[in-house]
């Protein structure tokens, strides 16, 4: 801040508050009163014998409860601009700032807590998973990190995973799951409305549900047939999925976007991109492991 | 000095005999009727989206009319359509009758009318539509934002051409607060409403980031602070004293507080943005002057709740002047709890929680809302030339109904506050949030649907007074047009 708004500011505070001050003790006494006592001859308070639409104004004093409850705040007031900041870029007697005041909340938090998270980080993973008290923190910290897009239950929603059953996008092991906490994951299905025609993209949507039906769906040799063309790469020849790619299992009944065929044929020719995000930059690696063995515990 | 306390309505012109006064009521019926169809309308508004926060599925999965779109019309409904409307005519009401002079203009008059109808008319299909500048007050895009400037530049000619020409030598004090009202919200609505326009709905703020945000919050507080405060102060200082034929309390009291409340509410914006990039000496500032603005904003209730001292007796079978005098006490108490929220260490706790939609309403409901109904019921048969209101019985159903759908609704509210507030800050041993965010809003539902019901009960009180009020208007007038100037009847005079 510049010398001159500085001075702008302090300015234009002291003499709100001055002519406050003034406003008050210049209306103290009376301009009208007619009596010691402030009284009349009828026992009533004087009026200032204007007449508005027959409204008339007594001239009473202001009343003392509330000229002392006015000054109270004022003296509150300039106390508190001696100690805090507010008048310009005077800083205050107790140089306060709101980002160190949270600093040291935020320290005073490490320091108290570190150590049992510390504790916790020292067993593995798989292990955690059979800690009651591990996974009642475990439980929290999904409920806060989490939960917004998993669900508080852990059962995803679309385009979320669910995350207490056995398909996994990048892998369910121990190792697996900690990474994608930690470093977050993108997952990415080109659009193939551009490559591939209309005729096409119905029969590999007919061939890609058939992968997963219980029915025995005449199975379209022209959709196989573009499938292993285009899509066996990421998915697999048997349309397995990949998940050095995170590239789903087309053949179970798990599906992230939806499994019927209209929403399978958006997924192919709009293509879907997935984001999780990587969370070492937003809690500390004692809590990014506590809450793998969550995770984890969730389908183990 | 013994003729001061008299109920002195035939002051003025027993001074000149003379004197017939000739007032345009033409603009105030008009303004009045809008008054009491806004509030319907508003009301029934907020209702709905009220129910919406209970049953998500009542939003119909229709864009327009979800939450989000119509939260913004409730809002601009019942401040700017019934509000103003109610600001509109009481302010031209009472600057005829105490500068004992008709408007300077009736057609410049119509044109506010009209002008300002047309504004609340695209309001209301702008907003269901989507097109917004995203400022919460301030949701009107530029277009409108423009016709707003001309229409309130022709009520600041009316209004103060007529000060002008009044032949009182004093102005009123409730003409000082309609004035700070008009010049105030014309300055905050031009600075805030600043914006680059792209296409005919669509405009980008000039301000940016953090200024953007002062710049609004300036506007946001001072939108309450002399719209909603100073506005209705002006309505208080006339009915008040009129409808209980008392002199006002102090006339220094009113001089004091009046230039204290404009100078400092001004100062009050920054704590709506406590702990934000707002730089700390911004915040520290909006803080004590919040905390300075309790003593002035009380100025007003005392003036207000001591005129009637000498005559509470009124209270028991005036229903009108229980409207006023219970405004005043929701207004002192929203007025206590303002400055209480706007304390740094209070404000973390109540900061985006339910207690500030519950703050907001007890100053909403309990104050603006049954100040103006106070006033509808005050002005009604005296301009339409009416010994008094159709049924005073039904004033009295609608204030019970007021006062109580006001206490469901801000003690619901409160609770709901303390609770989200408190379950956002609770931690566990291990240093984790006890609740996620969901949890807080799963526990809040019974205070979603106890608002729900509060809201509704006032509601009903808005419809029964509009019944009300057409059972009078349409009612054959006995006395003609002979009542004009004659003050109200009151309602003791008509067996109740």
């Amino acid at each position: 801040m510049s010398n001159f708004w500085s001075f702008w500011i302090i300015s234009l505070t002291v003499l709100t508050l001055v002519g406050t001050i003034w406003l008050l003790f210049a209306n103290r006494k009376s301009s009208y009163r007619s009596s010691q006592n402030g009284l009349n001859q009828a026992g009533e308070p004087p009026t200032t014998g204007h007449s508005h639409d027959g409204i008339e104004e007594y001239d009473n004093p202001l009343p003392a409860w509330w000229l002392n409850l006015f000054l109270g705040t004022i003296l509150f007031s300039v106390i508190y601009l001696i100690l805090f900041p507010g008048l310009g870029s005077f800083p205050g007697l107790l140089e306060w700032t709101q980002e160190k005041s949270w600093q040291s909340a935020v320290d005073t938090a490490e320091r108290q807590f570190q150590q049992q998270f510390k504790a916790l980080s020292q067993t593995s993973i798989a292990e955690l998973a059979q800690n009651k008290e591990a996974m009642r923190m475990g439980q929290r910290l999904f409920a806060n990190n989490c939960a917004a897009c998993h669900g508080s239950n852990a059962r995803g929603a679309v385009g979320f995973p669910n995350l207490t059953d056995d398909a996994w996008l990048w892998g369910g092991s121990a190792e697996a799951i900690k990474t994608s906490i930690a470093d977050g994951r993108t997952g990415s299905m080109p659009a193939w409305g551009s490559i591939l025609n209309d005729e096409q993209i119905t029969q590999v949507t007919d061939y890609v549900v058939s992968l997963s039906s219980t029915e025995n769906t005449s199975e379209s040799t022209e959709g196989k047939t573009v499938f292993q063309t285009y899509c066996a790469a990421c998915h697999g020849a048997e349309g397995q999925g990949m998940t050095a790619l995170g590239a789903p299992d087309l053949t179970d009944t798990v599906w992230l976007y939806g499994g019927n065929p209209e929403a399978v044929r958006a997924s192919i020719e709009f293509g879907r991109s997935g984001k999780m995000p990587a969370h070492k930059p937003l809690i500390s690696a004692e809590k990014i492991h506590i809450l793998s063995a969550y995770v984890y515990s969730l389908s183990n | 000095m013994s003729e001061s306390i008299q109920p002195a309505a035939e002051t003025p012109t027993a001074a000149k005999p003379d004197f017939k006064p000739d007032y345009n009521y033409k603009i105030v019926k008009q303004f009045t009727i809008m008054t009491v169809v806004w509030g319907v309308v508003g009301m029934a508004v907020g209702v709905l989206i009220a129910a919406q926060l209970a049953w998500p599925q009542l939003n119909f999965d229709l864009p327009w009319i979800s939450f989000g779109r119509l939260r913004p019309l409730h809002t601009n409904a019942v401040i700017f359509a019934f509000g103003g409307c109610a600001l509109f005519a009481c302010s031209l009401f009472v600057v005829q009758r105490t500068c004992q002079t008709r408007l300077i203009s009736d057609r410049l008059a119509s044109f506010v009318f009209w002008g300002w109808q047309l504004v609340i008319l695209l309001a209301a299909i702008s907003l269901p539509l989507g097109y917004t500048s995203g400022k919460e007050y301030a949701e009107l895009e530029w277009p409108i934002d423009i016709l707003i400037t001309i229409v309130w530049v022709g009520y600041a000619i009316v209004f103060f051409g007529t000060i002008v020409k009044r032949r009182t030598s004093h102005i009123y004090v409730a003409n000082w607060f309609f004035g700070a009202f008009i010049i105030t919200v014309a300055v905050l609505h031009i600075v805030n409403s600043m914006a680059i326009p792209v296409t005919a709905t669509k405009s980008y703020s000039v301000f940016a980031g953090t200024i953007d945000a002062m710049v609004q919050w300036w506007y946001g507080h001072n939108a309450v602070g002399f719209f909603l405060t100073a506005g209705f102060l002006g309505i208080m200082y006339y009915f008040v004293p009129k409808q209980a034929e008392r002199p006002v309390y102090s006339y220094r009291l009113s001089i004091v507080h009046f230039w204290a409340l404009i100078s400092i509410y001004i100062w009050a914006g920054p704590h709506h943005l406590h702990y934000t990039a707002l730089p700390d000496w911004a915040q520290s500032l909006g803080m004590i002057m919040s905390l300075i603005l309790l003593a002035p904003s009380w100025g007003g209730m005392i003036n207000g709740i001591m005129t009637l001292s000498g005559a509470w007796n009124k209270l028991r079978t005036d229903p009108v002047l229980r409207f006023l005098i219970v405004s005043l006490s929701f207004y002192g108490m929203s007025t206590f709890e303002g400055p209480m929220m706007s304390i740094k260490s209070v404000n973390a706790l109540s900061h985006y929680t339910d207690w500030t939609i519950g703050h907001v309403h007890s100053g909403a409901l309990g104050w603006v809302a049954m100040v103006s109904i106070g006033a509808v019921y005050h002005l009604v048969p005296v301009i339409f030339a009416q010994p008094a209101m159709y049924s005073v019985a039904w004033i009295n159903i609608h204030f019970w109904l007021s006062t109580i759908g006001t206490v469901l609704y801000i003690s619901s509210m409160w609770v709901n506050g303390l609770m989200q507030g408190l379950m956002w800050r609770a931690y566990n041993a291990d240093g984790t949030l006890t609740y996620s965010f969901i949890e807080s809003v799963q526990a809040s539902y019974p205070g979603y649907v106890c608002r729900f019901i509060g809201g509704a009960i006032f509601f009903a009180g808005m419809v029964l007074m509009a019944y009300n009020v057409w059972k009078t208007i349409t009612q054959p007038s006995d006395q003609g047009a002979s009542r004009l100037d004659n003050t109200y009847t009151k309602p003791a005079a008509q067996g109740v």
